[in-house]
């Protein structure tokens, strides 16, 4: 069936990709994982009740399953892929390994671009901060790791480094 | 420990040499001769969840390869609870290696790893325990041999140390060592090491999947791609017990992307270029359900009240119809219920499935591949060595992923397109076709002596399906036990010095899915039995500590008991008296093998019920990794904290819902408790059971302290007040 398609670019995790979508509507969540091969950002709930899709659009948080992807363009687009690298993580990513947060993992990526966004805006969160700004859903619980990961972060730095080009 | 290893001494070695001979690959069966009457026997003392299995075929493998990869091959899926790191742990002592240098990786069943029970019932490291310390010791040997051959010397000369093995000042990897090696000397077994020599056993060793799920490099089931990759959606009910009536797919069949709609008895489904245009075109199929509309969750819970369905009794001890009616003192009684509960897990359902002309590649999050590949073979009328199931890392399971039927569907739409499909649930989907936690309903009555103790006990105990629903169970099994193991898991009497008690399970069809929720009924029966524990001690005007310790045995599993009771007690300086705002409850329970003690903390702030801090004590016995322990300590506090106060399915006009998170409550960041505390006791030389038991007491924990907060016992979860 002939389709007729949609040309958009994207700069994700500061690589420029074109994607001719079908349908102007979907969600960047998708085009990242479907068009893009991206699968770090994660489908919870597709109704951004979850927060597992949570990435950053131009550093702001964005829960990527109800943002559509057309929305994005002319903007930085930053995955887990992108928050750091295994060589210079991210404060957040940090803090994530020497606390040992994930358990099944699926929703950390989500969480840690939450708070890795949190502490752009608030460098030192009080545990008020945390509760109202990280509202993503953990199945495991995870969260009492969690909360002593971002205080940890926020020691450590929480400032962000510039975007890392995504490494093949 | 002698009990643990009985049965499994005289192990099968299968070695499998590698074409042209660059590898060495060595595996070992695990499941028990004659398995289902040891564990029936087992089980039914216990409650414990037995493993089944039909072959004894190997099923752990280890592979050596010529550039010095150790990679052991999991029959068991890691779904969060760490065994991946367990098992590089317990290897590394017999295989002297670092425990970073052994990759753990999910066996797809073409490697010839199967097992047919699955990952469940806290079960993993207990079972592999023996089986995997002699695996390693043996090819440990067998790498000395070969070593000793290669270097001209004799065995007796030859050590191993940091994955090399030595003569004097020379050494060999074991990668150098299987290099070229066409044969190999069938094994036996060497004598096992003494654990304290073993190095990293009780070593807060870091999970070995950190990393991948640190940087988003983790594959999880959705995660998965295959080349010219379509993507299916099948149309799935809202109501309980709704059948496929007629469905008409005009509509969807004219839509962009769309590439097949696929019409089959049980299901219809479209298969599309992408997600987005699967799952429109799936919106735009009107389906005629055959669903009955009529049921209300009171309907529900009417029919598990205690009384309805078959009884069956699971533990007794003395006569306790007899104490009931003449020994002296009333009769105190109390009722408590739970609601259905949902899954919720992050990841929803799905499977990525390729269909060729007599194969089948199927990759997909599920705690039971045998079983998952027995289903796809018998529906797509393969052998079924000919589907090949690939585990992945699990978006959670908490047992729902113990029946897996979706697979089935994206293999029947991938042989109609002749392409890989990938087929998931949107979220609706997955709350409203989730094989629940039932509801249940629970009596309790006992007496209290003259002197203060309880003289008599009665527990009786009424839910779904759980255990009875699950696939890989045989159905003689279910006949022959009559109760369901897993709907009255946490139903049994601890309390093994009151004379007279008895244990009664009630078994009630429902109307829609119910199974295996993390722990089975082990939250929902412990909720009730230890909340009445606490009732009674109070009305015998004991503390709650130590009228529970008067009535514990003496005997290992009960000093065990008494000891996280004791301990949780006093790490987290239980008291009765409310200090500003904030009381304490406790409660216990021994789950397959493991007592737990929580005291929690708990405060009423702008009208909500605050879980402030758990104290936890625990006893798995032999500890493999303390700080993953802790790690399960944590998640089940918070995951049953959650279901003890927020959580709640509900039937409306036959509808399940609700149908997303948010109204669906759960705990999140704001909820969990500030402090969780977990000391661990190790009861045992063995190690135990790790991933449900922790459970049990935190919602009879939290209403207890509820209790002592207001005066008014919570009878119900979630707990609410007023």
């Amino acid at each position: 069936m002939n389709v007729q398609k949609q040309q958009i670019t994207l700069t994700v995790n500061g690589a420029d990709h074109q994607i001719a979508l079908e349908d102007t509507n979907t969600p960047l969540l998708w085009v990242l994982r479907d068009y893009l091969g991206i699968m770090g950002t994660k489908f919870g709930c597709g109704k951004a009740a979850c927060g597992a899709c949570t990435l950053h659009v131009d550093k702001e948080a964005v829960r990527s399953c109800t943002y559509p992807a057309r929305l994005a363009e002319g903007k930085q687009i930053t995955t887990i892929e992108g928050l750091g690298s295994r060589e210079e993580p991210h404060p957040v990513q940090r803090a994530w390994m020497a606390e040992v947060v994930p358990q099944c993992g699926y929703c950390q990526p989500g969480f840690m671009m939450a708070a890795a966004a949190l502490l752009e805006k608030v460098p030192e969160p009080t545990d008020a901060d945390i509760d109202q700004n990280i509202t993503n859903i953990c199945r495991c619980g995870t969260y009492y790791r969690m909360r002593k990961a971002i205080h940890r972060a926020a020691a450590i730095g929480g400032t962000r480094e510039e975007p890392l080009a995504e490494t093949p | 420990m002698a009990e643990k290893t009985k049965g499994i001494t005289r192990r099968k070695f299968v070695v499998r040499t590698l074409l042209g001979g660059t590898g060495l690959i060595i595996g070992t069966t695990y499941l028990l001769r004659n398995p289902l009457r040891r564990k029936f026997n087992a089980f039914i003392d216990t409650g414990d969840v037995p493993y089944i299995g039909e072959t004894d075929e190997p099923a752990l493998w280890f592979e050596v390869t010529p550039e010095n990869g150790i990679i052991l091959s999991s029959p068991k899926v890691e779904m969060g609870q760490g065994i991946f790191t367990g098992l590089a742990q317990i290897a590394a002592g017999e295989l002297d290696v670092d425990v970073q240098q052994i990759r753990v990786i999910h066996a797809p069943t073409a490697s010839g790893n199967v097992d047919d029970f699955g990952t469940g019932g806290s079960t993993t490291i207990r079972s592999l325990w023996p089986v995997l310390r002699s695996l390693s010791a043996t090819l440990r040997e067998m790498l000395k041999a070969e070593a000793a051959r290669k270097l001209g010397l004799p065995v007796s000369e030859l050590t191993t140390e940091a994955g090399r093995v030595w003569a004097g000042d020379r050494s060999l990897s074991y990668g150098e060592i299987v290099e070229g090696v066409q044969d190999w000397a069938s094994p036996d077994t060497p004598p096992l090491r003494e654990v304290g020599s073993y190095p990293f056993i009780g070593r807060p060793v870091p999970r070995n999947d950190l990393a991948d799920k640190v940087f988003g490099a983790a594959i999880f089931g959705m995660d998965a791609t295959l080349p010219d990759m379509l993507y299916g959606a099948v149309a799935r009910p809202s109501h309980i017990g709704a059948r496929l009536k007629s469905a008409d797919t005009s509509r969807a069949a004219s839509m962009a992307g769309v590439v097949r709609i696929c019409r089959e008895a049980d299901f219809v489904g479209v298969v599309a270029t992408s997600r987005m245009a699967a799952e429109n075109a799936k919106n735009a199929i009107e389906v005629d359900w055959d669903a009955d509309t009529g049921w209300q969750t009171r309907d529900i819970e009417e029919m598990i009240r205690v009384g309805n369905g078959t009884p069956y009794v699971i533990q007794k001890q003395g006569n306790a119809e007899r104490a009931f009616e003449t020994a002296p003192g009333e009769i105190i009684r109390a009722e408590f219920k739970t609601p259905i509960g949902a899954h919720a897990q992050l990841e929803p359902n799905g499977a990525l499935a390729w269909v060729e002309e007599d194969q089948a590649t199927v990759i997909l999050s599920t705690q039971v591949p045998g079983y998952t590949q027995e289903q796809v073979a018998r529906r797509l009328d393969l052998k079924k060595e000919q589907v090949n199931l690939i585990p992945t890392f699990l978006g959670g399971g908490f047992g729902r992923r113990l029946n897996t039927s979706h697979a089935v569907e994206a293999a029947v739409m991938s042989r109609a397109v002749g392409k890989p499909v990938k087929c998931y649930f949107n979220r609706q989907e997955e709350f409203q076709n989730d094989e629940f936690r039932p509801p249940s309903h629970m009596v309790v009555h006992a007496k209290l002596s003259d002197k203060g103790g309880i003289s008599a006990f009665e527990f009786n105990t009424s839910s779904g399906a759980v255990m009875h629903s699950f696939g890989p169970l045989p159905g003689m099994m279910r006949n022959l036990v009559g109760s369901d193991f897993g709907a009255w898991r946490g139903g049994l009497i601890q309390y093994g010095l009151i004379p007279d008690f008895k244990s009664v399970s009630w078994f009630v069809e429902l109307p829609f899915a119910t199974a295996t929720w993390r722990g089975l009924g082990l939250l929902t029966n412990t909720f009730a039995i230890e909340s009445f524990l606490d009732e009674l001690a109070r009305k015998a005007g004991r503390d709650p500590v130590g009228f529970r310790l008067m009535h514990i045995r003496d005997d290992a599993a009960g000093e065990r008991l008494k000891n996280v009771i004791r301990a949780a007690a006093e790490k987290a300086g239980y008291r009765d008296e409310v200090v500003g705002g904030t009381a304490m409850g406790l409660a216990a329970s021994t789950d397959a093998g493991s007592p737990a003690a929580h005291v929690a903390e708990v405060s009423i702030r702008d009208g909500e019920i605050r879980v402030e801090k758990v104290t936890c004590a625990f006893d798995p016995g032999l500890v493999i990794n303390p700080d993953l322990v802790r790690a399960q300590c944590e998640g089940n506090i918070i995951m049953g904290m959650s279901a003890a106060l927020y959580e709640e399915m509900h039937v409306e006009d036959g509808e399940l819902l609700p149908v997303i998170y948010g109204p669906y409550r759960m705990a999140q960041m704001k909820d969990g408790p500030r402090e969780i505390e977990v000391v661990l006791l190790q009861g045992d030389d063995a190690p135990g059971a790790v991933g449900e038991p922790p459970m049990g007491p935190i919602a009879a924990a939290i209403a207890n302290a509820v209790t002592r907060l207001t005066g008014k016992r919570p009878r119900q979860l979630p707990i609410r007040l007023s």
